[in-house]
């Protein structure tokens, strides 16, 4: 997974499709438009293991917009709207 | 000299399977209260240790954190800090982890460790951990994060051993000088060096296979398919009220030949008269008629329960949370949802792990909707008595059909509700995020899920004893007195109380086809939904002696045209009727305005939908 980071282009995770794989790169919650503040959707990201560095991959999706994804967080699988995603940044 | 009770509290993330644990720490020396002031529910438990120290545990509520972001959590804050009112402060605390999924777990245990509370790491499932590969060097874990860290298997018998040997170990020397609580609320970098510190620390100390667990993995591939996990969804569910129509039928003849039998003896034993009417009307068909659905009642938990264990629950709210998001209702909304099929009281209070709070009200003035069990023992009545129990297509019962009619209906209703309210009282509104852990799936623990069975039914007996009880006596008062006049034909009820009060009550519900015997059942139904199946029996008995009090279905089946059964059927996917939940309502939602709410749209909604089913049916030709 390290391999690619240096030359993949960063994207929010909101945009990933089923398959992703990729690294954090940093959180930016400002971005996510999301009803929580920004600290406050941070912290929960934090909370749940979406911290920098750690490995991601799209598992599901859901039926209605391709909406929420399934990510898997290094070794757990957290459920998340891509509204929120939007402030994971990886490559 | 006796030690004092020894106080432990049991922390960790959701699904660290804290509870598992705590089940086979006190097995069924349990007690369910809630915290004062708020309804959190508050679990305590009681064991002796090998060295024969008392102790109590309390089942602090999940969390990531300490920040408290719902009253859930703020309970789990507060008791570990000692701010919890009326709470003693715990002599120790206990972090449970999952073996599997440490990272969240030490990042909460590294902020638990600045309260100063003494502290033992709990590696639970560790069985599963070893399976999958991976190793971690405890010693060494031990010393990084300056916390006795011990293995446990709590689905294991003896599994738990080592952790009631450290307890004994440390409380025997738990140090009398207090220790300085440095926690406060975490800035989000401080948040994120903790994670990093947590990080850094499983680096060093336990190694993880890179794979994923393989079954999970392949099992979800279904479950979670965007199309094939809705019909496995609806798969589940279907089989669910099958289950609880079919499976528990034996059971249920079999309680309710039991309580004949009692009902004949005390008829053939005791003299004619108000006694021998009190017994057997009174108290043997009235709360024999309720207790006759604890199987079902027993199943839907079953189900639940087993779902919940196996780590199906969260996936549902996956599945279903932009499906309930187009009729506004947050995928959290799932669970609560749920659980008010078996009753809306755990449901409401279920809802306090959303933490938005409109999302959260909506759901609450909702959950009544959705079918609970106290309303199984109507349904199960109408429908046995009026529905033929035919086969269609050879393998899909007929009255499980209805029966699962009858709760699509309820779901429909409830998700129409919610797209109204979303649509004309919080129109300015933002969807609040779902985030949400999908658990690795596990094999339901049969001791544990029986503990949570046992727990449930027993409740539902104690109402059974207290509330329901009272309301057959006085059901059986009203219906009983004043008695009739030497000499009358008349069937001894047309001079009662209940007749008068029925009657009275009569003119409004005849437009919805409802006789005054049904009027003074739904009275009694205030206090729990069931009751009104119990005082149907009581009226028609007294009304028509002996013989009518052995089946109550066959009367109605005589007395009811099957515009009125339908039309029953209608009025109780809304019926409103359930002190309980309103109370609960008006105490979650700390209004009583909302409570009012909830009241009046359920009994215009019953009331429309048994006008309608009423009057299409009798056009039909069914009156």
């Amino acid at each position: 997974m390290t391999d690619s980071n240096e030359t993949r282009s960063q994207m929010p995770l909101g945009l990933a499709q089923r398959g992703y794989t990729g690294v954090i790169q940093h959180l930016a919650a400002g971005d996510a438009g999301s009803a929580l503040s920004d600290i406050e959707l941070e912290s929960r990201l934090i909370e749940l293991g979406f911290v920098e560095g750690a490995r991601v991959e799209v598992l599901h999706e859901g039926l209605v917009g391709r909406d929420p994804i399934a990510v898997r967080v290094d070794n757990i699988t957290i459920a998340v709207r891509r509204r929120e995603a939007m402030a994971v940044i990886v490559a | 000299m006796e030690l004092p009770l020894l106080h432990l509290a049991l922390v960790g993330t959701p699904n660290s399977g804290k509870t598992s644990l705590f089940n086979a720490l006190t097995g069924s020396r349990q007690k369910v209260a809630n915290y004062p002031g708020v309804t959190v529910e508050r679990k305590e438990g009681f064991f002796v240790t090998p060295m024969g120290r008392q102790v109590s545990v309390v089942d602090l509520p999940g969390t990531y954190s300490l920040r408290g972001r719902s009253p859930d959590e703020e309970i789990t804050r507060d008791f570990v800090l000692g701010k919890a009112t009326g709470e003693t402060v715990p002599d120790l605390v206990l972090c449970v982890a999952d073996s599997t999924n440490l990272r969240l777990t030490i990042r909460l245990l590294l902020e638990l460790k600045r309260t100063g509370r003494p502290m033992i790491l709990v590696l639970n499932m560790f069985d599963i951990a070893t399976r999958r590969g991976v190793t971690v060097d405890v010693a060494r874990l031990a010393k990084e994060l300056g916390v006795p860290v011990v293995t446990s298997i709590a689905v294991r018998k003896g599994g738990t051993a080592d952790l009631l040997a450290l307890t004994d170990e440390i409380s025997a020397k738990l140090a009398a000088e207090p220790q300085e609580n440095s926690w406060r609320t975490l800035s989000v970098a401080e948040l994120r060096a903790t994670q990093r510190e947590a990080d850094r620390i499983i680096a060093d100390c336990v190694s993880l296979p890179a794979r994923p667990d393989t079954w999970t993995a392949r099992i979800d591939a279904i479950v979670l398919h965007p199309v094939g996990g809705l019909v496995v969804l609806a798969l589940i569910l279907f089989v669910m009220f099958q289950a609880v129509f079919a499976w528990a039928q034996p059971a249920m003849d079999l309680l309710k030949s039991g309580f004949d039998m009692i009902g004949g003896l005390v008829q053939a034993t005791l003299p004619d008269g108000l006694l021998q009417s009190f017994l057997q009307n009174g108290v043997i068909a009235g709360v024999g008629s309720v207790i006759v659905f604890l199987p079902q009642i027993i199943l839907i938990f079953l189900f639940i329960l087993l779902l919940e264990d196996f780590g199906y629950m969260a996936r549902a709210a996956f599945l279903m949370d932009r499906i309930m998001g187009g009729a506004g209702l947050h995928g959290r909304a799932f669970i609560p949802l749920l659980s008010s099929f078996a009753c809306a009281i755990p449901g409401i209070m279920a809802t306090r792990v959303i933490d938005n709070k409109r999302d959260r009200l909506t759901t609450i003035l909702i959950a009544p909707l959705m079918t609970c069990s106290a309303r199984i023992p109507v349904y199960t009545l109408i429908i046995s008595a009026f529905i033929p129990a035919k086969d269609i297509w050879g393998f899909i019962n007929l009255q499980g059909l209805v029966m699962f009619g009858l709760y699509a209906t309820g779901i429909a209703s409830a998700l129409a509700v919610s797209f109204l309210i979303k649509f004309f009282m919080l129109r300015d509104y933002a969807p609040a995020p779902f985030m949400l852990e999908l658990p690795d799936y596990k094999m339901p623990r049969l001791k544990s899920i029986a503990i949570g069975v046992y727990t449930r039914a027993k409740m539902f007996l104690y109402r059974a004893g207290t509330t329901i009880f009272s309301m057959m006596v006085l059901i059986w008062f009203l219906a009983s007195f004043p008695q009739p006049p030497a000499g009358s034909t008349e069937p001894a009820i047309d001079f009662s109380l209940a007749a008068i009060i029925g009657k009275a009550i009569e003119p409004l519900l005849a437009p919805v086809g409802f006789n005054w015997q049904i009027a003074v059942a739904l009275i009694p139904g205030m206090a729990a939904r069931e009751v009104a199946v119990a005082a149907l029996g009581t009226v028609y008995a007294i009304e028509g002696g002996k013989e009518a009090a052995e089946q109550i279905g066959q009367v109605l089946a005589t007395k009811w045209s099957l515009a009125t059964a339908l039309s029953m059927l209608a009025w109780y996917i809304f019926a409103p009727q359930c002190a309980s939940t309103l109370a609960v309502i008006r105490r979650e939602t700390g209004s009583w305005t909302w409570m009012a709410v909830t009241f009046g749209y359920m009994l215009v909604l019953a009331y429309a939908a048994s006008f309608v089913t009423y009057n299409v049916a009798v056009a039909l030709g069914a009156g």
